[in-house]
């Protein structure tokens, strides 16, 4: 059986993470590290260690931002950011969902935003994300100060052709 | 020069002074915008991050719909830049992907055009020289520090973008319309971009660390590239540490003086002019 970290690294398809040498430039540079759980070259170790449900079920994970500063400055060209993403998919595909909900439930609210337009349309998408999040109040002065400034629409123009964005939804979907 | 334009959600939306002050400031530099057939949204970090074919299939349709043009894409968002940057670099190095791709698309992906942002098309193919020389009101008493933010400039391999730790095209651009640029050492931190909505606490603290430090450089304002940057900076500060934050493009378009330059300002949420005003700019 293909091992956790054997299997975070066909996904990443580059460089694989045993190159890391514990440097912690990648950690430095992050900016949010501080409100991370685990550094990131933690979550390399216990990748290494084979500590599945610990990197699958933390906040760190969530919390990056990819802001790709950590492949920027590795000197070993881990990308740390891909790891990122290959480990949140890993967390939704396995149903161990996000420890980080409303995280998850924001992008889940900006993918079905798409899906329906074509393209984003701010106030419905803040509207799905708010009935998803039950967080029904915070920015809720913001938004209407936006309103007042012109600068959201509830009309905005669609893309034409919706079928083919949703026929790329439906053919990506996971199983 | 003529380009093709791929706005995204954002410069429909939020950021339509972006639209605007980048339209004024591509006719008057002569760069002729054809908007992309039938564009849909790049994904952005929802995609990439919940679902890798996804985040490259929605880009790969928009690269594939500007490639009927078969001009340079001029993509002014970061995030949409990077998005589709990054669709390139991986559509380029696996032929299995690619295929599996254009099944999923429906269409062939030729990869024959240049995704540039508007940094990069106004400095390398106008120049400095050329917009030197249509500055009619120098923004004199403007004391920006420029903003590139993360999206534009990384990962360098594959947004190709110079100088990726101290990027100065923004700099360059803002003292030759007259501006007294600021240097500081935030350029390229993370403003909390995608975090916003779901976990503001963080964003509110990284945009309050650069403010304070734009202030601790001398600034006045900010000036940055990115929709998603401006409506960060713009709205997230705690009151007492907001700064006016300008697109690049509208402080050009005022610089040149050009007519509905000052329509942009008013939808700011921290609103510039007073600052303008007092500066005896508009
Ligand atoms: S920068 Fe690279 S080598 Fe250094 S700790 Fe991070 S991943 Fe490992
Ligand atoms: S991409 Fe994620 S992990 Fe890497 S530096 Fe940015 S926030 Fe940190
Ligand atoms: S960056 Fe955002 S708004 Fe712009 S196209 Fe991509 S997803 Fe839509
Ligand atoms: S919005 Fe923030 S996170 Fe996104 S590119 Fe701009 S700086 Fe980076």
């Amino acid at each position: 059986m293909e091992t956790f970290l054997e299997e975070v690294n066909k996904k990443i398809n580059g460089v694989p993470l045993q190159r890391c040498y514990h440097c912690r430039k990648c950690t430095a540079g992050c900016p949010v590290a501080s409100h991370m759980e685990y550094n990131l070259n933690k979550v390399v170790k216990m990748i290494q260690n084979g500590k599945r449900d610990e990197v699958l079920g933390s906040s760190t994970i969530w919390i990056c931002l990819s802001c790709e500063t950590c492949i920027t400055r590795c000197p070993n060209q881990i990308d740390i950011a891909r790891m990122m993403d290959v480990l949140r998919q890993m967390a939704i595909e396995e149903g161990v969902g996000a420890r980080e909900k409303n995280v998850l439930k924001f992008h889940d609210a900006f993918l079905a935003n798409i899906k329906m337009g074509g393209r984003i349309n701010e106030p419905l998408m803040m509207v799905q994300y708010k009935l998803k999040s039950g967080d029904l109040f915070s920015d809720a002065v913001m938004g209407v100060e936006m309103f007042m400034k012109g600068k959201l629409s509830l009309l905005s123009p669609r893309t034409k052709d919706i079928k083919s964005v949703k026929d790329i939804f439906e053919k990506t979907k996971h199983s | 020069m003529k380009v093709s334009y791929y706005p995204g959600c954002s410069l429909h939306a939020t950021g339509k002074e972006y639209d605007q002050s980048m339209k004024l400031v591509s006719s008057a530099l002569g760069i002729e915008l054809k908007e992309v057939d039938d564009w849909s949204c790049c994904g952005a970090s929802s995609a990439h991050s919940t679902n890798f074919d996804l985040s490259i299939a929605l880009s790969a349709r928009n690269l594939i719909s500007a490639e009927k043009d078969a001009l340079d894409v001029m993509v002014p968002c970061a995030a949409c830049f990077n998005r589709f940057k990054m669709a390139e670099h991986h559509l380029k190095a696996d032929k299995e992907l690619k295929t599996k791709i254009e099944d999923i698309v429906g269409t062939k992906y030729q990869g024959g055009i240049a995704i540039r942002n508007p940094i990069d098309i106004i400095f390398n193919e106008i120049g400095i020289d050329t917009l030197t020389a249509k500055v009619v009101k120098p923004l004199t008493g403007l004391k920006p520090v420029s903003y590139y933010g993360c999206l534009l400039l990384r990962p360098p391999d594959v947004c190709e973008f110079d100088n990726y730790e101290n990027p100065v095209m923004l700099d360059k651009m803002m003292g030759a319309i007259g501006a007294d640029v600021k240097n500081w050492s935030y350029k390229t931190d993370c403003c909390g971009g995608s975090l916003a909505i779901s976990k503001t606490s963080i964003v509110v603290d990284m945009c309050d660390k650069l403010m304070k430090a734009a202030r601790e450089a001398g600034a006045n304002c900010v000036v940055t590239a990115c929709p998603l940057c401006m409506n960060n900076l713009d709205m997230r500060p705690s009151r007492g540490l907001k700064l006016p934050v300008f697109y690049f493009t509208e402080l050009i378009a005022l610089a040149m003086g050009l007519d509905g330059s000052k329509e942009t300002f008013k939808s700011h949420m921290v609103d510039p002019r007073p600052l303008l005003k007092q500066l005896q700019l508009i």
